[in-house]
């Protein structure tokens, strides 16, 4: 340890010329029993000290694996096959194990990627804290219980003397990543690793915590290699970005040089896909229905009786769901001996869906946007007000009625990889709903599974296949087709891109698109990305604490945001002020 | 808390109704009368034999028999056996020594079980991993009987080391009975605690723990051990149940006066009474150390809270 200390200050000195961190031609393969898999080719990079470096890439691009190998955090089964990294000049991927740990923390800071997942449960936030002050020999005892509650209120969370003695489930996902921030930075590393530092978080909340770590690192002067699938977040926040794709680095410079004028071909499609505040609503193949007036669109929800009385008479046939005063309130148990208390999840939200159109629901976590969504699919019942599907309240439907109303409306989840059964092969599950509502013969139903996977551009083969071997997009893909296969009016889209790579996540949203116009589908798309939003909806409705903030069309809400809410939902997209390249 | 206690001790009382009714129904089922075989090969005196009847109740019908037994458990009366003797002074002399017993062996579980479990754990795959893996199916896979005379034999009889039979009950006698009883569940101790240990070594807080510059032996005591132990105190916490009533076998081999000796004398006689009181002992036994569990889990786990 003392060693290491001396070499720190012998080489401040020459830190200016040479690079921090400098990666050559750095091999990484995974052991597995199919042979050694490579996850990162020949990548080269280097880190200056004080200099943010965004490393972009989709996921199983081999970036996160890189972040690893510079602290040999790898998986077990995890090697380097070839090339070197040097720290300090000095060869890091020689070191024992004792060096190793010596210069984790103290001089390579790393904040992980999921905040769920990364505090250990059983103990206190504040213990996880100290330890790193007491592991890098900073502090011990009251001091370092001092130092916590400092670098927690550093790192922008109040309260920090109670919130040190707290468990990390008491936590949100926001403060759990000030925690992270707070311990990553706590024994000042000169290069920290910030890896998918925010991609679980909402997008204000993302927001707040990149400008926290950005100025807490240009005010300590710690340099940050910044792990990213978000183009527009790296630009907005690194000098220098690395594109990486399959395992190699393609494209290194400059960030505003990479966005405006990409090299690489996959580039060039990430840019070109990147959804920003510049993209537009996507172009149908298909002629798209229009609405006739978009203002009449949403309803307010101050006069919807009104507008109701006015809709089944000229635009009957054009409302196609509508929902009026929407009351959801859920009861939380009071302590003991305490009455239970009301939380309304969903406080008194009217909107109509016009046929053949997208209505997006946008809002944070915990905004009552996806109880909404539970409740047009009767999931759920709310507490009070009512839903009506082509004039008819759905409430009071039962078995056969009910199994007509599923018909026709579908939903899309978030998740692909927890709404497919694993156990069901591809086609038993887009049969599944056909059978369920006993639709043609067998003959029939495997003429109609291979029309669907046509349509969602997979390949007729797939039907023999299993969940697990399909990548996420294709599996929102299956989710897609398993939703269209009853030829549903209304489809709920329930964060139904969110966990998708922005080039999947592109194709995902042409697919809607297209089918949309093909089929004049209704969608209600739940999502809190303004930015993905800005490319399929024709209204928006913006959700906060279960009430409707703001409701008009797409162009109105990006062009004039009428609350201060939408505003900062829109200040908070990444990258949004970039002017991008020609290239969309 | 409390409200949870009090709430899971509540929920005894028809547990406990239950499974009395239950046995009591099985005992009352089993074939044969109990007061004929008294008389063993001599011809049957029915006045004798009607008289002994009324003393038991046994001429009552069945629900009513029960329900007498029921109200004697309220009043601390748990009856008396064919032989006169009141049923609570076997219990006074057999659940000591088993309680001994089980808790000898339940020690040896944890202690051997979780170290041999942690250090084959972060020696995943290697030599010493793979060999305990072995040996413990191999304990697994040999009858608890041939354990118990292999050891007897081995240990007492050829070596001397231990004494062959424990009927004096001492710490020392009971060594040999306690391993040969803590073999199966020593051997899903370790496997139990191998599979969390290797699952939690590779969870990310434990990287984020490497990553903070901690020691590895840091890493592994404070950020892999405790998560790791959960699902083991689940398992050690039910096994001291099956410890106290599955002991039969090993009581039986090493003539420990235990309650499996005297639950198995008791089945042989048809005593109702003597088995029905047993086994509502150890249910209750049972109960407790599943409720305490349920209450180690709340201080092992922050997450856990009762209400």
């Amino acid at each position: 340890m003392t060693g290491d200390a001396n070499q720190t200050v012998d080489e401040a000195a020459t830190a200016e010329t040479g690079p921090l961190l400098q990666i050559s031609d750095l091999e990484v393969g995974f052991k597995t029993q199919n042979g050694m898999v490579s996850a990162v080719r020949g990548a080269n990079l280097s880190v200056y000290p004080g200099q943010t470096v965004a490393i972009v890439g989709e996921s199983g691009s081999g970036k996160s694996t890189l972040a690893h190998t510079i602290v040999n955090l790898l998986p077990d089964n995890g090697r380097i096959r070839r090339g070197s990294i040097r720290f300090r000049d000095q060869e890091v991927t020689q070191f024992s194990k004792r060096r190793m740990a010596a210069l984790r923390g103290s001089s390579i800071g790393l904040v992980p990627q999921d905040p769920m997942s990364n505090l250990n449960p059983l103990w206190r936030v504040g213990f996880q804290i100290k330890e790193t002050l007491k592991a890098n020999n900073i502090a011990t005892g009251k001091a370092a219980d001092k130092r916590v509650r400092e670098l927690l209120a550093e790192a922008g969370l109040p309260n920090a003397e109670e919130r040190a003695r707290q468990f990390p489930h008491e936590f949100s996902g926001g403060m759990l990543q000030r925690s992270l921030i707070a311990m990553g930075l706590a024994a000042r590393p000169d290069l920290l690793i910030a890896d998918e530092p925010t991609s679980a978080l909402d997008v204000t909340v993302q927001h707040q915590i990149l400008n926290h770590l950005d100025g807490l690192t240009s005010e300590l002067n710690v340099a940050v290699l910044l792990i990213t699938h978000d183009l527009g977040l790296a630009a907005e926040r690194a000098e220098h970005l690395a594109v990486m794709y399959k395992g190699r680095i393609v494209e290194s410079g400059p960030a505003l040089d990479i966005l405006q004028d990409p090299q690489h071909p996959y580039t060039q499609r990430l840019v070109h896909s990147a959804p920003s505040l510049a993209s537009r609503r996507l172009e149908s193949e298909h002629q798209h229905i229009q609405v006739s007036d978009p203002s009449a669109a949403a309803t307010e929800t101050t006069d919807g009786a009104t507008s109701r009385d006015a809709a089944p008479g000229a635009t009957s046939t054009d409302t196609v769901l509508e929902a009026e005063h929407l009351v959801k309130s859920f009861p939380i148990r009071g302590d003991f001996g305490q009455k239970s208390t009301d939380f309304k999840a969903v406080d008194d939200v009217s909107f109509s869906l016009q046929r053949g159109t997208t209505m997006a629901l946008v809002g944070e976590s915990g905004s009552g946007k996806s109880t909404v969504a539970q409740i047009t699919l009767r999931l759920l019942r709310p507490t009070s007000g009512r839903v009506l599907f082509d004039g008819e309240d759905i409430s009071p439907l039962a078995s056969k009625e009910l199994l007509r109303l599923r018909r026709k409306v579908q939903p899309i989840f978030q998740n692909p990889y927890g709404t497919l059964d694993p156990m069901y092969s591809i086609y038993r599950t887009i049969e599944e709903p056909l059978r369920t509502h006993g639709i043609g013969n067998q003959k029939q139903r495997r003429q109609k599974i291979k029309d669907l996977l046509e349509k969602v551009a997979m390949p007729a083969s797939t039907v023999n296949r299993y969940p697990n071997e399909l990548s996420g997009g294709q599996r929102q893909r299956i989710a897609i087709a398993r939703a269209l296969a009853l030829d549903p009016e209304v489809v709920v889209c329930d964060e139904a891109v969110s966990a998708l790579d922005v080039l999947v996540q592109d194709q995902i949203l042409n697919l809607l698109n297209d089918l949309q116009g093909e089929f004049g589908l209704s969608y209600l798309f739940i999502s809190h990305d303004l930015a993905v939003v800005r490319q399929i909806a024709d209204d928006v409705l913006v959700m906060r604490h279960g009430q409707l903030v703001e409701a008009a069309s797409t162009d109105e809400v990006f062009g004039n945001p009428q609350q201060q809410y939408t505003r900062d939902l829109l200040e908070s997209i990444p990258g949004g002020h970039i002017p991008l390249g020609n290239t969309a | 808390m409390l409200r949870y206690t009090s709430r899971r001790i509540l929920q005894m009382i028809p547990v406990l109704l239950g499974t009395t009714l239950l046995i009591y129904a099985m005992v009352f089922a089993m074939p044969g009368d109990p007061v004929t075989a008294l008389f063993g090969d001599k011809p049957v005196n029915e006045n004798v034999a009607d008289q002994i009847r009324a003393e038991y109740n046994l001429d009552e019908p069945f629900i009513v028999q029960y329900l007498l037994f029921l109200k004697g458990i309220f009043v601390g009366d748990f009856g008396i056996t064919f032989s006169g003797r009141p049923v609570i002074d076997i219990i006074a002399r057999v659940f000591p020594t088993t309680i001994k017993l089980a808790f000898m062996a339940l020690i040896i579980e944890m202690v051997l079980g979780v170290a041999v479990g942690v250090m084959a754990g972060i020696r995943k795959g290697k030599l010493f991993d793979s060999t305990v893996l072995m040996l413990s199916l191999v304990v697994i896979a040999i009858p608890t009987f041939v354990l118990g005379f292999v050891g007897q034999f081995v240990f007492g009889i050829e070596l001397g080391w231990f004494p062959a039979t424990a009927r004096d009950a001492s710490i020392g006698s009971l060594l040999m009975p306690a391993v040969v009883l803590a073999g199966v569940s020593l051997a899903y101790v370790i496997r139990l605690t191998r599979t969390s240990i290797v699952e939690n070594l590779s969870a990310d807080h434990v990287r984020t723990a490497k990553a903070k510059g901690l020691s590895g032996s840091r890493v592994t005591t404070v950020h892999v051990l405790r998560n790791s132990l959960i699902p083991v105190v689940t398992f050690l916490g039910a096994d001291l149940g099956t410890l106290m009533g599955g002991a039969i076998v090993t009581e039986y081999i090493f003539a420990v006066d235990g309650v499996g000796s005297a639950l198995y004398d008791a089945i042989l006689r048809s005593e109702g009474t003597t088995v029905v009181s047993i086994v509502t002992l150890l249910v209750v036994v049972y109960i407790f150390a599943n409720l305490l569990v349920d209450l180690l889990y709340a201080v092992l786990d922050p997450r856990i809270r009762y209400a």
